[in-house]
């Protein structure tokens, strides 16, 4: 429970990072939250040759709202979005999300760009990105690159990122007037990585649903929109025939992982129940 | 007389230091000079090891050396403790694998270096070249070869008595079940620890020492060749032990051998992933009972056979847990004839000792569940089935015609139907089966199960202490006993303070040091208060003597004109005249005042209980939610209460763990799955309701001057079982829970097989 031999680097812009990243090579890992980096070097299953250090450069430390849009800088520990940050339906869902991310020590070291770096298929802050259609900001040596999260979660632990690269900060629009938002996640314990997870934003027009986002994590190697499922809940009226229709789309449609803690049939069934239970949380949200 | 001490809610008198962060664990000490020690371990479950290489790790800067299994070959393998039954000895566990590996986790190397970093990167440079063999993982599959002339069965344990063809015969109603406990274990938060160096007489020194220090003196000076007066182990601070902490494992010889022959201080800390591995593990059992049974529910005979994944060796316990298993299955109920049969089978997996209530958690689920199987068979309620069942007052004392850790067993006292009644008008039993139903009636999935067991405690054959007033007025009370944290220090300054009459405040308790006492057993199977704390007892009145002979000159009275009232010496008949305190009289001395008593039985005593629980199913994700977990405990009585609630919470959360989160996984190649935190899934605060304890002194025991049974398993006994049996309630299908834990994937299967 000892890491192995490793050099360690605190720049204090992001320039200087990425510069030395750039030199260290593939070798070298950026150190944000250290929450699953530290842990993962203990068990010396990760072995940097050189860590470099984000923690200090003080331009990414930030949140905020302008022009729609919620920007999150790369510093933003996940306690921080336990207090309501923006107008609208995210002001209450995302409290609701961070506080199913592990425990208070962890969430007040743990990052949310750390977590889009690491891409733990159960990470919630993957689900919020993935089915809010953010967009991953990646700082590398030429030029900035916007990656929409579509593009950018891509396996397990697996994404666009570059071993050159930062994850230096995400955008995330915000949601209109019209939208709600509800969030489930089932885990053994409380605070242990979702066995399954669904966050499901719908908007309703004159009692139908106009657009649907059902966004389903912990179910397979990445976060994944249910296109399927969003399709069959618009035009509906948002009601509880309408949901289990939509969960059951959501459980047939993913191709779900299997572990000690569950397997792929018992993972289906979690899928279901979080994508129903998400979306009756969102109409009472 | 002043106010009785016994029985007082004293708060803790060793918490000052835990609380304040002053606290002393095993990783807290350092010596100057010292090297750390890290163990190389198998990576391969079973297999020849054709060669190991430590060169790059020998050269390594800041390591000293580096051994393998040839420089530790002259040292013998470690012995049994306890239930050391013949043939066992080819199974013993050699400090560093000889040639073959049987478990993923076994020591193979040991390296020795100056700082625990570097140690950790010489590890990594040890190369291990393993011929793989095929791993035997499932205990009920016939048992492989384990060494030439040897299977891996070392042991069948048989327990029986009754005619058991009689209670099968004759019109017997019979049902069989087959039921499994998983892998699992004690995870103490202080994971293990050890320090060995030699002091400036030559005296080899070993800290992190727990649980059974005596006995670790004597096997290490018999491994090590050295006097017993060479060696002396030295308990600090421990931050939990559950059966598991302080065993002898190879690592505390290590160390040992590692401070002789390095002639430095040698330091090793367990990490967490190596506790998972290496430390010993419990449970893992598959039982296949048969139970004949009458119309009324009265149980005729129960007839078990089990099998037990012993893991790659047989380590201190001997087979302990297997003859516990067998013996203390039959519980509370007459049961006329029974026979168990365990199985010890040698699993390639880590390798198994005792964990709190060590076969009565299992035994008690078996048990349980025949009665609740027996219940529904009938369209009786399990309640009245259990009640058929008890052994009636009139019976006590019960010789249960079976004898456990070379002891009969014979239940020394206790009225088992009027404690269920009390125990289940305390839960309010009538009230929540009509709130049960109601929600029942309104689509919840909820339940209530119960578990009655009777726990067995306070094993001897004997304990001795010393007890001294020394210079300074304090009073030490020296025991050979240990303090894994349960509160030993509080209660035997209340014992002793009450049979002196002196305030608690006068007293210091020293334990776990083989130099200030030469004998002890150590604190396990519930013990220390009943033993330790009686001759405490028996203590408490010589010392007494002693000090009022030691008074009476300065006092110009006779010695037995002389009490000890609340810490003075004075004149027992006038309590206006001359007297002396403890401290005045401690003044004058020229030596400690000092006794030696010793408590001696070759019976254990029997508290019993009830566990219940109601719990709620989630259908859809076949979540079990624990909403109220009850213990009612006869402990005949309670030297301080609080102290007992405390064992008895403590014990069902971790019962709550062993019914709905813990457990060890193996793949099919035998590498564990479950060696961290993250899969080893130990309950947290979150997940365990308010635990309501009834703590009832009703049956006192008569086998000891204090009338106590010990209290420290009763919180975990039949925990699976009432759990299990509320789960059953809950999905409206009895005997649908046949194996722990319960995982919601399991309650899921047999919602979708509705
Ligand atoms: C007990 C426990 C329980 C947990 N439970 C959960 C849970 O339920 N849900 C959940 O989502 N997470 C959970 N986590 C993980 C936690 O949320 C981590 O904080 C998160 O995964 C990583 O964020 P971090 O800032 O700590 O990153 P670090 O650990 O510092 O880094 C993780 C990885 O991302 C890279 N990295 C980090 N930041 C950047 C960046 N800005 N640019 C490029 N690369 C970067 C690192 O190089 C490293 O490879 C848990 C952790 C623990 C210890």
């Amino acid at each position: 429970m000892k890491p192995a031999p490793f050099a360690y680097h605190a720049p204090r812009s992001l320039a200087d990072a990425v510069r030395l990243l750039t030199e260290l090579g593939d070798d070298a890992k950026v150190l944000a939250g250290g929450q699953s980096l530290v842990a993962a070097m203990n068990f010396r299953l990760a072995r940097p040759a050189a860590l470099v250090d984000i923690n200090r450069i003080a331009s990414l430390d930030f949140v905020n709202s302008e022009g729609g849009t919620l920007r999150i800088g790369a510093l933003a520990r996940h306690a921080r979005f336990e207090r309501p940050l923006v107008e609208g339906v995210l002001g209450g869902l995302l409290p609701y999300v961070a506080r199913h991310i592990a425990h208070l020590p962890i969430r007040s070291r743990g990052t949310f760009a750390g977590s889009l770096a690491h891409a733990d298929p159960a990470s919630e802050w993957c689900l919020v990105a993935r089915t809010l259609d953010a967009e991953i900001v990646l700082t590398g040596p030429k030029a900035e690159r916007r990656v929409p999260a579509a593009d950018y979660f891509q396996g397990v632990f697996t994404t666009a990122l570059r071993s050159d690269e930062i994850v230096s900060e995400i955008r995330i629009p915000l949601p209109g007037a019209g939208w709600h938002g509800g969030f489930a996640e089932f885990s053994r314990r409380a605070g242990d990585f979702a066995l399954a997870m669904c966050l499901a934003l719908i908007r309703i027009e004159g009692g139908r649903i106009a657009e649907a986002k059902i966004g389903i994590g912990g179910g397979a190697d990445r976060p994944l929109r249910i296109a399927a499922a969003e399709r069959a809940l618009v035009g509906q009226a948002p009601d509880a025939a309408a949901f289990a229709a939509a969960a059951d789309i959501a459980a047939r449609e993913i191709d779900p992982m299997s572990d000690i803690h569950a397997d792929a049939d018992y993972r289906r069934d979690l899928v279901g129940a979080m994508t129903r239970r998400a979306l009756a949380h969102a109409l009472r949200a | 007389m002043s106010e009785p001490v016994i029985g007082q809610r004293i708060r803790r008198v060793e918490d000052r230091p835990l609380l304040t962060g002053r606290g002393r664990f095993a990783a807290d000490i350092d010596h100057p000079g010292q090297l750390h020690m890290r163990i190389v371990r198998s990576a391969v479950a079973h297999g020849h090891v054709r060669a190991i290489d430590a060169v790059a790790a020998k050269r390594l800067p800041g390591v000293v050396t580096v051994w393998t299994g040839t420089d530790v070959a002259d040292v013998p393998p470690i012995s049994f403790r306890m239930m050391r039954i013949s043939g066992l000895e080819p199974f013993r566990q050699p400090i560093l694998a000889q040639g073959i590996v049987r478990y993923v986790g076994e020591p193979i190397a040991v390296v020795f270096a100056d700082d625990p970093y570097v140690a950790e990167d010489a590890e990594d440079l040890v190369t291990a070249d393993i011929e793989p063999l095929a791993p035997y993982l499932d205990p009920t599959l016939e048992p492989p070869p384990f060494a030439p002339g040897l299977v891996a069965e070392a042991a069948v344990v048989r327990k029986e008595y009754g005619d058991l063809a009689a209670a099968f015969g004759g019109g017997a109603r019979v049902l069989e079940l087959g039921l499994a406990i998983a892998r699992q274990s004690g995870v103490p938060i202080e994971t293990r620890g050890a320090l060995a160096h030699i002091d400036s007489s030559g005296v080899l020194r070993f800290e992190g020492a727990a649980k059974v220090p005596h006995q670790n003196q004597r096997a290490l000076a018999t491994m090590l060749g050295l006097a017993l007066d060479r060696i002396h182990l030295h308990e600090g601070h421990v931050g939990g032990g559950f059966g598991i902490r302080g065993e002898i494992y190879p690592e505390d010889v290590l160390v040992c051998l590692g401070a002789l022959r390095l002639n430095r201080p040698i330091k090793w800390i367990e990490d967490r992933r190596e506790h998972l591995i290496a430390a010993n593990q419990s449970r893992g059992q598959r039982h296949r009972v048969r139970v004949a049974f009458d119309e009324r529910g009265f149980i005729r005979g129960l007839d078990a056979e089990f099998w037990v994944e012993q893991g790659g060796y047989i380590r201190s316990h001997g087979v302990t847990v297997i003859d516990l298993t067998a013996a203390m299955m039959p519980g509370p109920y007459v049961i006329p004839a029974f026979r168990a049969i365990g199985h010890v089978r040698l699993t390639n997996k880590t390798p198994a000792g005792t964990y709190r209530a060590p076969g009565r958690f299992e035994g008690s689920f078996v048990r349980e569940r025949a009665i609740d199987a027996i219940a529904a068979a009938l369209k009786l309620d399990p309640i009245e089935v259990r009640r058929v069942n008890l052994i009636g007052p009139e019976r006590m004392p019960f010789k249960r015609g079976l004898d456990t850790l070379g002891t009969e067993i014979v239940y020394d006292s206790g009225n088992y139907p009027a404690f269920m009644d009390k125990a289940l008008a305390t839960f309010r039993l009538p009230d929540l089966k009509r709130s049960l139903a109601e929600r029942r009636a309104s689509g919840e999935m909820v339940g209530l199960g119960l578990g009655f067991f009777v726990e067995k405690s306070g094993l001897g054959p004997s304990d001795k202490v010393k007890m001294s007033l020394t210079p300074d007025g304090t009073i030490e009370v020296v025991c050979g006993s240990a303090s894994l944290g349960q509160g030993i220090d509080t209660v035997l300054s209340q014992i002793a303070a009450e049979k002196l009459n002196v305030p608690i405040a006068a007293f210091r308790v020293r334990h776990g040091q083989t130099d200030l006492i030469d004998e002890g057993l150590g604190a396990y199977a519930s013990r220390v208060t009943v033993m330790t704390g009686s001759a405490v007892s028996l203590a408490a009145p010589a010392l007494a003597k002693k000090i009022c002979a030691a008074a009476a000159p300065l006092l110009q009275r006779r010695p037995d004109e002389l009490a000890l009232v609340d810490g003075r010496i004075g004149q027992a008949d006038n309590p206006a005249g001359p007297d002396i305190t403890l401290a005045e009289l401690a003044r004058t001395l020229a030596a400690p005042l000092e006794v030696e008593a010793r408590f001696e039985s070759s019976h254990m005593s029997y508290p019993y209980g009830l566990h219940a629980a109601v719990v709620r199913i989630d259908a859809e994700t076949g979540a079990v939610a624990i909403e109220r977990f009850f213990v009612a405990y006869d402990v005949g009585r309670a030297v301080n209460p609080t102290l007992v609630e405390g064992q008895l919470v403590g014990g069902a959360a971790q019962g709550i763990g062993g019914a709905l989160y813990e457990a060890f996984v193996w793949d099919d190649a035998g590498q564990p799955l479950a060696a961290s935190f993250v899969d080893y899934l130990v309950p947290t605060a979150l997940e365990i309701p308010p635990i309501e304890t009834l703590v009832l002194e009703d049956a006192p025991s008569p086998i000891n001057p204090l009338g106590v049974k010990g209290a420290g398993e009763g919180g975990i006994s039949a925990a699976g079982a009432a759990i299990a049996s509320a789960v059953d309630d809950a999905l409206g299908n009895p005997g649908a829970i046949t194996r722990l834990p319960i995982r919601p994937d399991d309650v899921r299967r047999h919602l979708r097989g509705r």
